[in-house]
């Protein structure tokens, strides 16, 4: 069973139509990617899974219909969104942040083991602990948005767009311990990303989408190895 | 000399009544941003609640917690029932729900209770102590419930996950929904507890001022003073800027007294005090709008 199932996803804002009927699974244990231009309606699909837009459509996690459920109930089941903008609570200091990303969580033990382990992916956030979140250069909230998220305790993590703006050391770094959460941690991941060959690296599935609609899918690596589809919808 | 330490002393004790309000605005303002201006009749309100339930014989340290878990209760359910359908409405929708609540507490305490004053013992007995000179029992444990009240406060916000939750509702909704937080019900626990606390206020100043419908009404204006002229988007700043506002108003009276016994021309007295008061809060605002003690966010892009 997959671990995440959308079928014919329609998505709105306002008047405006966003998605029109996207399908895709997700099979748990893996990293998914979601590539296209500007526009074609990534990020909206990762807000539809959370319930954060409107929707019409099917949406199971786990098995269970999500879709027209309140994001934070969504969150619940074990979904860490880390989302476009990164999202930081920037009046906060970085340990509140993490405090309050475990807030529902009733296992104080394994909230507690996954502070120890986020401090091993990035120990710079240890050091930053008492600092107002706002203050971060935009890598470091970016890891501490991903650390948010996995305070949660996530079976799936949706990531948008993690290498926004950052340096491409920085990026390097964070795809490199995305890999090790998903491989140690036993996250699988939703990808969003511009950045379509850094995406297809480190994913083992991808899914094109172009104005709302899905145009293709497959293995990451035979999508990449394929000049045509390069050209025509990734620009590389 | 003596005459300025009580001014300044029974300054504190209106300071901390404005105080306990302008938390309360900032309560309900920095999770919506709103000015809750019914803020000041659902004090009177409770203050009519604790009047009524220690007429039926209760002691007033039984009345007070009472009145404000009351209170607590009746501002949760006022968010749930009354602004949740209004969350995405026009701020002109919301401020004129705000100006129905106000009337509709005033009318339903003038119809329950009548408008005659009634005069409300109070709370603390009347005991001579070093300072007795400058200071009334009752001034003096209005100051100390309010400072009780906000210090408990603090550390429910500062200490407890609840207020961490509650914060970070208030600072950034949609990531907090993300922490699996349902900023709803943090907003309505925001509306629960800014009613509680005005409670407060409104049982300590009913003593001072008797009791009767239109009790809050200039009240409500110093408090909305207090939290500009310290911060709306601080409840620390708000604090003092209740209590500036407080010694503030004292001091101007005082000083417009010496200034007539002195030279034989009225300037101020007690009867501008309200409005040398504001104009300064404008000044305050015009020169730094974000309030004495507002939060210069530090956000880096």
């Amino acid at each position: 069973m997959p671990l995440l199932e959308v079928e014919g996803l329609n998505a709105y804002y306002g008047e405006t139509q966003a998605l029109h009927g996207v399908s895709f699974a997700l099979e748990a244990g893996g990293i998914t990617t979601l590539l296209g231009a500007n526009g074609a309606g990534k990020t909206t699909t990762l807000r539809a899974v959370c319930g954060m837009v409107p929707t019409k459509g099917t949406v199971r996690f786990d098995g269970r219909p999500v879709a027209g459920r309140p994001t934070e109930e969504i969150v619940r089941l074990g979904v860490g969104h880390v989302p476009e903008g990164r999202g930081t609570f920037t009046t906060l200091t970085v340990e509140e942040n993490l405090r309050v990303a475990a807030y529902t969580r009733r296992d104080r033990a394994a909230a507690q083991r996954d502070l120890d382990m986020v401090f091993e992916y990035f120990p710079i956030l240890k050091v930053r602990l008492g600092q107002q979140a706002g203050t971060l250069s935009g890598g470091e909230q970016q890891m501490l948005a991903i650390s948010r998220a996995l305070m949660l305790g996530p079976r799936l993590m949706l990531l948008d767009e993690p290498s926004f703006g950052l340096a491409p050391l920085i990026v390097q770094e964070i795809f490199r311990i995305m890999r090790r959460i998903n491989a140690e941690a036993k996250v699988s991941m939703l990808l969003v990303e511009q950045n379509a060959a850094l995406a297809l690296d480190l994913a083992d599935h991808a899914y094109v989408l172009e104005t709302g609609r899905i145009v293709m899918s497959g293995k990451a690596a035979q999508i990449k190895s394929d000049a045509g589809v390069r050209k025509s919808y990734l620009g590389y | 000399m003596e005459q300025l330490i009580q001014q300044v002393a029974s300054g504190l004790a209106n300071g901390a009544i404005y105080a306990s309000l302008a938390l309360a605005l900032v309560m309900i303002f920095v999770s919506t941003n709103h000015i809750n201006f019914a803020q000041g009749e659902m004090a009177m309100f409770s203050a009519y609640l604790a009047w009524q339930l220690m007429e039926w014989g209760l002691n007033v340290w039984l009345a007070l917690p009472l009145v404000m878990a009351l209170s607590f209760a009746a501002g949760v359910a006022i968010e749930r029932s009354i602004l949740r359908p209004l969350h995405s409405a026009p701020v002109l929708a919301v401020v004129v729900v705000f100006i129905g609540l106000l009337t509709i507490f005033h009318a339903l305490a003038g119809g329950i209770w009548t408008h005659t004053i009634k005069a409300v013992p109070s709370p603390f007995p009347q005991v001579t102590f070093p300072g007795s000179a400058y200071i009334g029992s009752h001034q003096l444990g209005m100051i100390a419930i309010t400072i009780a009240v906000l210090l408990a406060l603090f550390a429910f916000f500062r200490f407890t996950p609840l207020g961490l939750a509650m914060r970070a509702a208030a600072q950034n909704p949609a990531s907090a929904r993300l922490a699996g937080i349902s900023v709803d019900w943090m907003l309505a626990l925001g509306w629960g507890l800014a009613a509680a606390v005005g409670a407060v206020a409104g049982c300590m100043v009913a003593p001072a001022v008797y009791l009767e419908p239109n009790m809050m009404a200039s009240i409500l204006l110093y408090g909305f003073a207090g939290a500009l002229v310290g911060g709306i988007s601080s409840p620390g700043g708000a604090v003092a800027g209740g209590f500036i506002v407080g010694v503030l108003e004292n001091l101007i009276a005082y000083l417009g007294n010496v200034i007539e016994r002195a030279t034989g021309v009225y300037i101020v007295g007690n009867g501008e005090k309200l409005t040398v008061a504001l104009v300064i809060v404008i000044a305050v605002l015009t020169l730094k709008p974000s309030g004495l003690f507002g939060r210069v966010t530090v956000q880096r892009v």
